[in-house]
């Protein structure tokens, strides 16, 4: 059987990519396009490590089909700092020591962006809800919560 | 306090600095077991028992063999038999020749998920059908399950060598009973009689998986010459290395093992899994091969904890001294022998200062995967025990649990049942820390509960290598040889800066692979902080000792004229109207010209671990009409003797305390009558999410550590210990019953109160 | 295996009963890729329903709301009218799996995966849902309820597909609510799931009722004796208690890893006099 052949742009930049029908995005990012920042922790969507943004929503890579993205817009957490600038959610985990091994990270820190972007002001409630789908072993949540939340008080404009 | 020089003004021990693999890893640049690739390499897969016990009759590969793109198919043939022999396994012991059982399986299929063949491919795709290509005979034989059902002396058998050690008489007939062992104090029976309340309780735990985010993974590359290049996420590089060289007929030297960044271990990553296959596929495809897991063979296939039976029973006088404590525990050890029992034994009491005590513990094993170590294996199980009957006479002699605990706890100069003399510990500053805190005196309301609970583990030392090298610009090259699993590296960079008095950001901390240093025994029991700050002092003192050496050549002075202190060798008295001090900046750029590079080596066996005590509290509340529990509000006080890294030692308490949250309340291996796994995979193996607990207060306490140079105590394990019996304990607080069964699921906590008529709010 | 995303649904219809082998349809794909991950299903063809228009809308008709079979939960979160409208079914979508899962999850899946535990097809149901479905033979409405048949197994022929789901307008003082039983926070599969949905008039009797009870049968249940047990009461104490014993008697749960018969049956109880209440205070203030 023919591989698909799919056009799509990854963090702003096109790519162009074939796969079987059977491989995920998560495949891709990972095998194909050698972008193995997005993480395999479960393959069934509970656990996070693979998220990245689909056209601005925030996904499981394992659970979409590399076939599916043709046209769509994919950012990875390589597409995250700018340049030498951290993003400040980056800085933020950084500076909380809001990572001990580090594995579920880059998922956390996609779907943490993704809740500031919707939510600028997150109660911890709200940033625990919405993160409910990001697991971590390690850490036991605290210091990630932290650094999201003093984050989004941070990158807030000031009165 | 053992020596150290550190008088450098700047000082990053006890600092919370930007750990150095930081961006890296906040970037999704840091390269762990699966982000590794080699050009030309087959994917890997290994094929695995349906059945939780078999006899393997025959395996048949040639139709796997003929399928094009497979390129090797390993089976038990591909593995010489290894003799018996018992080699430390993170902190626990195993046998070589249950290893290499385990690795492949030999003449049965122990549990559901034992590995018994594996390919290679040029595909995943490929892999996948050229396993079910394998034809296995298999025959079924009637399995066992459960600890206790195992002990039975007519359970089904699976070892037929297998012959209970440390009862007397030997036993002639084989069992599922591995090892008896006690340790004694005292007289338990003569303490029970002098004591006025006398509790005794029978507790029953599952098996919990350590639940690392990253499946195990390993690359290997094998070279006609016998020697192998190996990229593996693992604990503990030297011991996989050993394993390997073991298991194929290697030489030790010419395996070349480099620990990946690692994505959790917990004690699941210090044995080996993949290693050896892919090892042994490479050698037969002369390709490299990838293996990684899927997160149900992780499951299946990696070592959970043991599930166990504990029986306790105390005694205390109506003052609470406790008098005596006798205590029965039943560990199964999955497969092969080798459950954490004897640490459990070790720790049960040990928080206590009791004159009687008397702990008996066994080894099964049952047809489950092979328990591998979790986070200080075997004490959250007996602390659990322990630390609710210790609840339980609290509450009857109407004594605070905080006071109770405080009367009888252990200090320096108490003797442990297990053997040794505590020098100076921490138990009663974190009793005190806790009883200072709001938490402690904040309101509840009802179907809330309060529980306290104190824990221990001894930690270890152990053999340790570490360089540091000082490079022609004055930047220094660290190279430690215990995985960094939670940030080791910002306390090893901090230590080796305030060593050698050069900024922090100096300093370039890496793990080095098996081939750059000597021996390091694993990242495991507590032991990479405290073992390789220890190790940097030493490799420090070699680099101080050498450019005072230097300095004496370039001054023509003697050595007692110089020394080293604040990151300068200094002239002392009148030399120092002759010339101005040096630093280690300024030996750096004329090495070659005083005597070449700069560099010292720590090799040492770590010795004077001390053990840290914690104690938690935690607040619940109950739905009575669903027996759902909230966690609203969790405090840890632990002794660390010196945080390295404020932040780092936090951490560990957090994620110690919530894995104990996950054990204490939903998490459970499920088994069917069939003797399969039903909940493989992290929908139905309830791990706690962000929104399943609150923050948890960490309370660093520091009574330090006198044998090591900064004070330190390994931090890493005993936060795990406490949560279970605080949780069972405010459990009883909320709904006046006292379970005895982990996990306390909302079935049981439902049917437990609807049992006393209590399920209505 | 075979790819397609027709722009149609005569194209996905015509994928679908022209298909030789096992042929699987593709929405959030949060059910499909995780079986197919695990051996549990090797379709031959998956057809892609995504860029069919009709499956996308949410549209608003004379007080009713069409809603695509292929709309995720964040989508459907995102239509502050549509939540405003049925809160129930909303948040019921948005109760599947994670933020992420949300994401991608759709109210067509959810159903057709044929789980009695899926988690909006008891707010479907006690919202009086009807399903369009398309076939070979045209087009055809269905109730929610008569849809999910048994586990994995639906009441849709060969060739066809739910291309949207109709929920009807109703009188002022309507309003549900869905809750769920997990034992962690998020994340898990709901042991019991009740939908409620009511109509209250000016003097707060409830006039109009459904109940829709998931994960304690084989199928989710509409449960008419629960609903009759509070149509004509204030959803005072006797009633609570009447809602709560025809809740439990309808259950027929199993025993398996997420909770026992006697657990599900009382859960179901509770959380139904729990989802009736709420979605009585919705419907006071609607």
């Amino acid at each position: 059987m023919a591989k698909h052949h799919v056009e799509a742009k990854v963090n702003g930049d096109p790519v162009e990519f074939l796969c079987e029908t059977e491989e995920t995005l998560l495949d891709v990012l990972r095998d194909t396009l050698h972008l193995t920042g997005s993480k395999e922790g479960c393959s069934s969507g509970d656990c996070g490590a693979c998220s990245v943004m689909l056209d601005g929503r925030l996904v499981c890579s394992c659970l979409v089909l590399g076939c599916e993205v043709g046209g769509r817009q994919i950012e990875t957490i390589e597409g995250m700092a700018k340049g030498d600038a951290l993003h400040p959610l980056q800085q933020g985990f950084l500076e909380h020591a809001a990572l001990q091994c580090g594995i579920c990270t880059p998922g956390f820190l996609v779907a943490s962006k993704a809740l500031l972007e919707k939510t600028p002001s997150p109660t911890e409630s709200e940033v625990r809800y919405w993160l409910a789908g990001n697991l971590c072993r390690c850490t036991g949540y605290d210091k990630i919560v932290s650094a999201v939340m003093d984050t989004a008080a941070a990158m807030r404009p000031k009165q | 306090m053992a020596e150290t020089t550190n008088g450098h003004s700047q000082s990053y021990v006890g600092t919370r600095t930007v750990r150095p693999d930081g961006h890296d890893k906040v970037t999704g640049r840091a390269r762990f077991g699966s982000d590794f690739n080699l050009a030309g390499q087959l994917i890997g897969r290994v094929l695995r028992s349906p059945h939780p016990h078999a006899r393997i009759v025959s395996i048949d590969t040639s139709r796997a063999e003929a399928l094009p793109g497979v390129k090797a198919v390993i089976t038990r043939d591909d593995f010489g038999d290894q003799p018996s022999e018992f080699i430390p396994a993170g902190e626990m012991m195993m046998n070589y020749k249950d290893v290499v059982r385990n690795v492949m399986a030999r003449e049965k299929a122990l549990y559901e998920g034992h590995a018994v063949a594996a390919v290679a491919a040029t595909s995943v795709a490929i892999a996948r059908r050229a396993l079910k290509l394998i034809d296995v005979t298999y025959e079924v034989l009637p399995h066992v399950i459960d600890v206790v059902e195992a002990m039975r002396s007519d359970a089904p058998l699976l070892h037929d060598d297998l012959f209970t050690v440390g009862v007397d008489p030997k036993p002639e007939k084989p069992s599922n009973i591995a090892k008896r062992i006690e340790i004694k104090q005292g007289d338990v029976e003569a303490g029970f009689e002098k004591a006025d309340v006398v509790i005794e309780r029978e507790f029953k735990t599952a098996p919990v998986h350590q639940g690392y985010i990253e499946p195990h993974a390993a690359l290997a590359t094998f070279s006609e010459d016998g020697s192998t290049e190996l990229w593996t996420t693992t604990q503990g590089h030297y011991i996989v290395r050993a394993h390997c060289a073991r298991l194929l007929g290697l030489d030790v030297g010419k395996v070349r093992v480099t620990a990946t960044e690692i994505g959790g271990g917990f004690g699941g990553k210090t044995v080996v899994y993949l290693e050896p296959l892919a090892i042994a596929l490479s050698r037969k495809a002369k390709r490299p091969v990838k293996m990684v897991m899927s997160r149900e063979e992780v499951f299946k296939a990696s070592g959970p904890t043991s599930g166990a039976v504990v029986r306790v029973k105390m005694g205390a006088t109506k003052d609470g001294k406790f008098v005596a404590g006798f205590a029965e525990l039943k560990y199964q050890a999955g497969a092969f022998q080798g459950s954490p029992v004897q640490p459990g034994v070790m720790c049960a009491y040990a928080p206590y200062d009791i004159e009687h005590v008397h702990v008996i513990g066994y080894d099964v094993v049952s047809n489950r995967p092979k328990v591998a170590a979790y986070r200080a294996p075997g004490a959250p199980i007996s602390e659990y025990a322990v630390e609710s009957v210790v609840d339980e006479i609290a509450k009857t002699l109407d004594i605070d649990p905080v006071d109770l605990r405080m009367q009888n706890a252990a200090r320096e100069g108490t003797k442990a049942a297990y053997g040794p003399k505590f020098g100076p510990i921490g138990l009663e500053e974190t009793l005190n820390a806790i009883k200072k805190t709001e938490h402690w005196n904040a309101p509840l309301r009802k179907w809330q509960g309060r529980g306290v609970a104190s824990g221990f583990w001894f930690n270890i030392g152990g053999e340790t290598c570490v360089s540091l090298t000082v490079n022609e610009d004055g930047t220094v090259s660290l190279m430690a040889g215990t995985p960094d699993i939670g940030g080791l590296r910002a306390s090893l960079a901090a230590v080796a800066a305030d060593e050698l008095g050069v900024p922090y950001d100096k300093v370039r901390p890496i793990i080095g692979d098996t081939a750059s240093l000597g021996f390091n025994f694993l990242t495991g029991g507590s032991r990479s902080a405290f073992s390789g700050s220890m190790a940097i002092v030493e490799a420090a003192k070699q680099i101080k000792a050498d450019l005072c050496a230097r300095a004496c050549k370039l001054w023509e002075a003697k050595p007692d004229q110089v020394e080293f202190s604040d990151g300068a060798v200094r002239p002392l008295g009148a030399l120092g109207e002759k010339v101005k001090p040096m630093s280690v900046v300024d030996f750096a750029k004329v090495a070659g010209k005083t005597g070449g590079p700069i560099g010292g080596v720590g090799r040492i066996n770590a010795q004077g671990a001390g053990p840290s005590f914690g104690t938690h509290l935690v607040d619940l509340e109950v739905d009575p009409e669903t027996g759902r529990t909230t966690i609203l509000r969790y405090t840890v006080a632990q002794d660390a003797g010196r945080a390295l890294h404020p932040a780092y030692v936090e951490g560990q308490f957090q994620g110690g305390a919530v894995q104990g949250i996950g054990w204490a309340l939903n998490e459970e291996y499920i088994y069917g009558e069939d003797g399969k796994l039903q909940n493989a995979g992290f929908l139905d193996y309830r791990m706690p999410v962000a929104s399943d607990v609150p923050m948890i207060d960490a309370i660093l306490v520091e009574v330090a550590n006198p044998k090591h140079p900064y004070g330190v105590r390994g931090v890493g394990e005993t936060p795990i210990v406490p949560p279970l019996g605080a949780i069972a304990n405010a459990m009883a607080n909320a709904t006046g019953i006292r379970f005895t069964e982990l996990p306390m699921s909302p079935p049981k906590v439902l049917k437990a109160l609807k049992d006393k008529g209590l399920n209505r709010a | 295996m075979r790819y397609e995303a027709p722009e149609s649904v005569e194209g996905a219809v015509a994928l679908l009963a022209g298909a030789t082998g096992e042929a699987r349809v593709l929405a959030g794909g949060t059910d499909l890729l995780v079986q197919m991950r695990a051996d549990l299903v090797d379709p031959e063809l998956i057809v892609d329903i995504k860029k069919i228009p009709e499956t996308r809308a949410i549209t608003e008709d004379k007080g009713g709301w069409r809603i695509g079979a292929a709309v995720t939960g964040a989508e459907l979160k995102e239509h502050a009218r549509l939540r405003r409208a049925w809160p129930g079914v909303v948040e019921a979508a948005n109760l599947i799996g994670s933020t992420q899962v949300q994401g991608r999850a759709t109210l067509g899946g959810n159903l057709c995966n044929g789980s009695p535990a899926a988690d909006s097809v008891p707010a479907l149901i006690a919202a009086g849902a009807v399903a369009t479905l398309a076939g070979p033979q045209g087009r055809r409405d269905l109730p929610v309820e008569d849809v999910m048949l048994g586990p994995r197994k639906l009441a849709l022929r060969k060739g066809e597909i739910v291309v949207s789901f109709l929920l009807s307008p109703r009188p002022k003082g309507s309003a549900d609510a869905y809750l769920r039983f997990i034992p962690r926070t998020e994340m898990d599969i709901a042991v019991v799931g009740v939908g409620v949905n009511l109509t209250v008039d000016g003097g707060g009797t409830i006039t109009a009722a459904r109940v829709g009870l998931g994960a304690v049968a084989a199928r989710v249940l509409l449960v008419a004796e629960a609903a009759q047990a509070i149509i004509g009461s204030r959803l005072d104490k006797a009633a609570q208690e009447r809602l709560e014993a025809a809740a439990r008697a309808a259950c027929r749960p199993i025993d398996d890893k997420r909770g026992t018969v006697e657990f599900r049956t009382d859960v179901a109880g509770v959380l139904t006099r729990r989802a009736a209440l709420i979605a009585l205070d919705r419907a006071r203030m609607s």
